[in-house]
Formats: structure tokens, C-alpha cells, sequence
């Protein structure tokens, strides 16, 4: 039996939803994009062209709901659907777009150079826990305008996981959209096999900016996956309790839906979002707080219950250095999503307030979800009878290390860690030089960036990738892109 | 009875009642109160106990928010007075806040300006997606001595730096302090962009404006 976890009555799921459906007519949806507005208007909504709000009833919504794939496959680039996003199927994948980096000192944030986002995608190839790569650090050495597009150009160079992804502008989707095109062999192809998803975010409360529907638009029709983030921030842009926070998701997650299925009926769409409550002392949004996980736990369920495909940022830290505080905080998000059967959980590696990655914790994590998983793989009787037959052998001998038994199951049974876990002596563990986890993390993290192979990449489509990114950056001013790092092995 | 008025009046703010803040001023403006002494004795008092009480955690965020619209509320009543009588408020200084255009968070540049009004700062909060030439034509108009910008976007960051180029430009950059706030905004990018300062919170942002304006 797989552990389930729901936070909400049957009561409150119907209640939840039946108000995220009358936001939708009343207030209605501010959507700041004309071709969507002239897709609800088409449907019947009713629009206010003048305050571009669309009042949208409850029909429309139930025509998207009924359009909307349940499940979905996200491919590698070696074609193999290594994802699956429907169900209760859990994944992970980093945190994405952090701005700082967390220097190997552990203490100092800085900016992002090409140089660490490679190194960040090696990483994540190496660590088996981690399902997805993400587009996780903003590089600061190229121009702002490129800053989306030259992630996922850097990804592709190293990476054969599928990616989780967003766009920053309208005109630089079309140019990830050619990049992932290119490397899946053309458009239709990359529809047919999706290797990434694309996040997009409504504005808190009950907005759609220009760039952000229009990467939904046009998501949906290249028929690459959408991935809605909605954000309320309980108590200053959403209303303060969790159920009225969950409300607010669900009608902005439905007109996200409703837009990408107006757009192409039958396009690949996820409930996602990343919530918070606002921190009423400091201002901030703290991502490791129970209030948080709750608000996400429950627009899962929300979402599950609509049978849509489900995403939650879950599994960060607001801790400033991979401490004590960023350890509890990853480990009881990340294993609550777990058991929430949270499609994807984007979150690992990042610190801050989802501004700052860190290699170290991103393999710290790696740990946290591999307990998590096997948390999820349930508590099975293995054998029929369970143990009676080997315990009426043994008898009352304590030989079970002996026993075949044991070898058959022990690996399937336990979670095995890396060396990031200390489980050795006391003694063992001062001869080594007595080190804390994170250096522990950083050992691993040399260690699995040693082991790294980079894909073979053909030469044609590297320079393909490169031409496509270099002409956007042409585009904004910059002349030359940085090189790319060598890798050893290559 | 007007000790008695005033005292109440501050509790209003306090307490954030915003229709007793007002009734009360109405009062005290009937009892022949000058509104320069409704305001330093009635509700500044309120808005630094406010203030007090914030910091040492007796108070969260809502309590400012709700106090500085009391205060606010108040101040609606009592400006068309002050004009009548050519008065203005003794203030620290004028400030002229916003979040840059394309950028639409508000909570933290609002929260800046609230924390600002109760320091004795009068405040022009330009609100969001603010034009570079609106801060501007506002400093123009106000005087004011401080401008107050906000970034929530490592997209719209770049945005502060065009404001402080257009102040330069206007030949106003000399006369106003220019400090710069939101998540990804940093010391290191303020100092690049040629801001006199940056904090990390409202609270900073207030110890700041003050050490500027004072020094």
C-alpha cells in the first residue's frame, strides 16, 4: 500500500472548488493579452475590453476541464519517457532561476557565471534521485534579455534528463521553442516526445500579464507542456487563511486552463504553483514554513480531484547557509509532497527564499529524496508467509546476515545513502577530519562532477544551438556569447 | 477635554479605528485645535508607538498597514486645513517612492512607504509599473529630497538604474538622495547604479532614508 496524504474533507474540496468557479465569473480574470481575451470572448466569456477583465462561466471552464489530458510523458533525450507526469507519480527537480549561488566557502552568495550553471547540469545528470534538470541559475555574464533562453542553450549542451523550464519574454520563447525543436528533431517530434516543460505564472490576485499568457498560448499550440504556477501569498496578495489561499489557486490555475485548452483543446497542461504565506514580521515569503506546504498540499489535492497532472515548489529553505534550519525545512516539505503524490516537486538545491542555489545542498537533498521515495514505495509483505517460514529455520539464531534472504531484499527494504549521511563511528568520523555534512556534500559533489561524461551531441546541432542563441543575443546588444567551459572526457 | 482628544486620537491610531481617527480629528478641529497639533501631538505619537511596537514584535505588518491608513484617513481631513492656513507639516524630509515600470509587486515598496510616514516623512507613493519619467515630473513637482525605488525582478532592476540616469538628465540627481530595495536587489548593484544606498527591509529602508537625509 502506497501512504497517502490529504489535508482536505470532501466538504472542502467541493466548497474550495465551487468558489474558484464563481471567482471566475465575479470578480472575473484580469488578462492582459488580446489574442486571450479574444479566444474567451469567442467561447462566450464576457470581456471588458476597456479594464480587460473576462467574466468566464462555469461551462466554459468545464468544457476545458474535459479537454485537458490527465497524464502526460516527458522524454530524455535519448527518447525514453523518464517522467510521467499524472497520477500519483512523484518526481524531482531543482529549484529553478535562482540569482545567487552559494560560493564552495558556504557562507557567500554570489552571481551565477556560465561557468556554474554547467557545472550545476553535470551535477544533476550524476545525482539518480533527481528526475528533471531545471533552468536553476540565472547567469549573470550575458545580457538580462537573453537570460532565459541561454539557460536552457547551456542545458541542452550538457544534459539528457528532460528539463523544466520558463520563458522571461514573448520573443525568446520562440527561440527556446527552436532549441528544443532542434535538438528533437523538429517540431512535431518534440510535440509527439515533450523533453520540457514550460513554468507559467499568473500575477496574484486573479491576473494574467501579456508575457506570461502569451507563453501559455503558445505553449499550447506547439503542444509543449505548461506548467501553471499560481502564487498566492497568503495574507497580502491572497486572502490570510489557507482554504481562502487555496481558493484564489484554484481560479487562477482554472483560467490557466482554460486559456491553453482555448488555445489547442487536448494541449498538455499541469496544476502547479508556488505558494506562500507572507511572513508578517519580516515581509518575506518563507517557503519552508508549514503554512506553505499546506496551502500546496491542498491545491494538489485540489487539482488531483479535477484529475489534471500536479506541480509544487516544495522541499526549499529560507536559510541563508546549508545549517540546520535548511535541513529541517527540505525534509519536511520534500517528504510531505512525497506522500502528497506531487508529480513534480521543483525546489531541491535552492536556499533563500527561492533565490539562491547551493551544489552542496542540491546533494544533500538528493538524500532527503531518496527517503522520500522510499517512503512512498510502501511497507510490502515481500514473501508469502512474511517471515515465518525463515524465522521457524532460524529459529532462535540472530543469523540473519547469513542468510540469502537478506541479500535478496536488503537493498529493496532500506534506503542505502551516499557518504553525504555520516553512519560510521564516532571515532571513524574524527579520523576523517572530523566533517561537517557540508563538506561531506562537497566531497560528493567533486566526486560525482569527476564522474561526469558529457552526451554526444552531434556538431551540427552544437552549432545549431549556438547560432540560435547567439543571434538572440545579437538581437539585445551582445556581441559575442562566453564560451563554453571544456569538459573533461570530451 | 483637548488633552483628553488628542490622547484618544492617538489611541485610534494605535488601535487602527479608523472612524474614531476620524470623528476624533473632526472633534479636535471644532475644539479650535490647530491642525499642526492635532497632527505632532495626536497621531505621530500613535504612528511611533506603532512603530515601537513593531519592533519589538509586539506588532506584525497588518497592525502597520491598518494604523498607517488610520493615520492616513486622518491626514485627508486635515491637509485642506493646513492649506487654508498656508502651513505644512514639519516633516524629515519628502519622499517620492514606486516600483519601476514592468514590475508590479507592491507589498515591500508599500510597506517602505508606511514605515516612512511614520518616521515624519511625507510620502508620494507612485504605486506600481511607475513610468521613469513619472519620478521624475514627481520630484519636480514635490521637491522632495529622497526617491525610493523598487525592483522585484532581476528583469526590472535595470529599471532603477534608468530612473537615477533620467534624475541625472533633469539635473535633479544632486538633489535627492536615490535608495534602491526588492529581493534581488543588492549592495553591490546599488553601488553600481549609483544609488546612495540600499536596505534589505522597510525597517532598514527607514534607518537609512534617516542617516541620508540627516548626514
Amino acid at each position: 500500500m502506497r501512504p497517502e496524504l490529504r489535508l482536505l474533507s470532501d466538504d472542502l474540496v467541493t466548497r474550495i472548488l465551487d468558489e474558484g468557479f464563481q471567482l471566475l465569473i465575479d470578480p472575473g480574470i484580469r488578462i492582459h493579452n488580446a489574442e486571450a481575451l479574444d479566444l474567451l470572448a469567442a467561447a462566450g466569456a464576457e470581456i471588458d475590453r476597456v479594464t480587460q477583465i473576462a467574466s468566464i462561466p462555469e461551462r466554459i471552464a468545464r468544457q476545458a476541464l474535459a479537454t485537458a489530458p490527465h497524464a502526460f510523458d516527458l522524454y530524455d533525450l535519448d527518447g525514453r519517457p523518464v517522467v510521467h507526469y499524472g497520477g500519483d507519480r512523484v518526481h524531482f527537480d531543482p529549484g529553478s532561476a535562482a540569482i545567487s549561488l552559494l560560493d564552495s566557502d558556504g557562507r557567500t552568495q554570489r552571481p551565477p557565471q556560465t561557468a556554474d550553471f554547467v557545472r550545476f547540469v553535470q551535477l544533476v545528470e550524476r545525482l539518480p534521485a533527481i528526475d528533471a534538470q531545471s533552468t536553476a541559475l540565472v547567469c549573470a555574464d550575458v545580457v538580462e534579455e537573453i537570460g532565459d533562453l541561454y539557460r536552457l542553450y547551456l542545458a541542452l549542451n550538457f544534459m539528457r534528463k528532460p528539463i523544466i523550464t520558463g520563458a522571461f519574454r514573448k520573443d525568446t520563447w520562440w527561440t527556446m521553442k527552436d532549441m528544443l525543436s532542434a535538438v528533437a528533431g523538429g517540431d512535431e517530434a518534440l510535440a509527439q516526445r515533450p523533453t520540457a516543460v514550460f513554468d507559467v505564472c499568473p500575477s496574484p490576485p486573479l491576473l494574467w500579464s501579456d508575457l506570461t499568457c502569451q507563453n501559455l498560448i503558445d505553449c499550447a499550440r506547439a503542444r509543449i507542456p505548461a506548467e501553471l504556477v499560481s502564487m498566492p501569498l497568503a495574507g497580502a496578495t491572497a486572502p490570510v487563511t489557507l482554504a481562502g489561499a487555496v481558493v484564489q489557486h484554484t481560479a487562477e490555475s482554472l483560467s490557466g486552463v482554460i486559456i491553453g485548452q482555448l488555445a489547442r483543446p487536448g494541449s498538455p497542461i499541469v496544476w502547479g504553483g508556488s505558494p506562500a504565506v507572507f511572513d508578517m514580521r519580516h515581509g518575506t515569503t518563507p517557503m519552508g514554513d508549514v503554512g506553505t506546504w499546506m496551502i500546496d498540499l491542498a491545491y494538489v489535492q485540489i487539482g488531483k480531484t479535477l484529475g489534471l497532472p500536479t506541480h509544487a515548489y516544495l522541499g526549499m529553505s529560507d536559510a541563508k547557509i546549508v545549517d540546520a534550519q535548511a535541513g529541517l525545512e527540505s525534509a519536511g516539505g520534500t517528504i510531505l509532497a512525497a506522500l502528497a503524490g506531487v508529480n513534480m516537486v521543483s525546489g531541491a538545491g535552492m536556499l533563500d527564499f527561492e533565490s539562491c542555489q547551493s551544489f552542496e545542498k542540491l546533494v544533500i537533498d538528493a538524500e532527503i529524496i531518496g527517503m522520500a521515495k522510499r517512503l512512498i514505495g510502501g511497507l510490502e509483505a515481500r514473501e508469502d508467509p512474511i517471515a515465518l517460514t525463515l524465522m521457524r529455520q532460524l529459529r532462535h539464531q540472530a543469523d540473519y546476515l547469513g542468510q540469502e534472504h537478506t541479500l535478496r531484499w536488503f537493498r529493496e527494504e532500506f534506503y542505502l545513502p551516499s557518504d553525504v549521511i555520516d553512519r560510521g563511528s564516532s571515532d571513524a568520523w574524527a579520523s576523517r577530519g572530523s566533517p561537517t555534512a557540508f563538506e561531506r556534500a562537497q566531497a560528493r559533489v567533486d566526486q560525482l562532477l569527476a564522474e561526469y561524461r558529457p552526451p554526444a551531441l552531434s556538431d551540427e546541432l552544437k552549432a545549431e544551438l549556438r547560432r540560435l542563441t547567439t543571434s538572440a543575443a545579437q538581437h539585445f546588444g551582445m556581441h559575442e556569447l562566453p564560451p563554453l567551459p571544456k569538459i573533461s572526457g570530451e | 477635554m483637548i488633552d483628553d482628544i488628542l490622547a484618544q486620537l492617538t489611541e485610534s491610531v494605535v488601535l487602527a479605528q479608523q472612524q474614531a481617527a476620524l470623528d476624533l480629528t473632526r472633534q479636535a478641529l471644532a475644539a479650535g485645535l490647530e491642525p499642526l497639533t492635532i497632527i505632532d501631538k495626536g497621531l505621530t505619537p500613535g504612528m511611533r508607538i506603532v512603530g515601537d511596537k513593531f519592533a519589538c514584535g509586539d506588532y506584525f505588518i497588518p497592525h502597520l498597514v491598518l494604523a498607517g491608513r488610520t493615520m492616513k484617513g486622518a491626514m485627508a481631513l486635515l491637509v485642506p486645513e493646513l492649506r487654508r492656513r498656508r502651513e505644512t507639516a514639519s516633516r524629515a524630509g519628502t519622499a517620492v517612492i514606486g516600483t519601476v515600470k514592468g514590475d508590479i509587486h507592491e507589498i515591500g515598496k508599500s510597506l517602505v512607504g508606511i514605515m516612512l510616514t511614520a518616521s515624519g516623512f511625507e510620502v508620494h507613493d507612485l504605486g506600481v509599473d511607475v513610468p521613469v519619467e513619472a519620478f521624475v515630473s514627481k520630484v519636480k513637482e514635490t521637491g522632495a529630497n529622497l526617491v525610493g525605488l523598487s525592483a522585484l525582478l532581476t528583469t526590472t532592476m535595470v529599471v532603477q538604474r534608468r530612473v537615477i540616469e533620467a534624475l541625472e538628465h533633469a539635473g535633479l540627481r544632486q538633489q535627492v538622495h536615490v535608495i534602491v530595495g526588492g529581493a534581488p536587489v543588492k549592495a553591490a548593484w546599488a553601488e553600481e547604479i549609483g544609488a546612495d544606498g540600499y536596505a534589505e527591509d522597510a525597517n532598514g529602508a527607514v534607518d537609512l532614508a534617516r542617516r541620508l537625509i540627516g548626514g
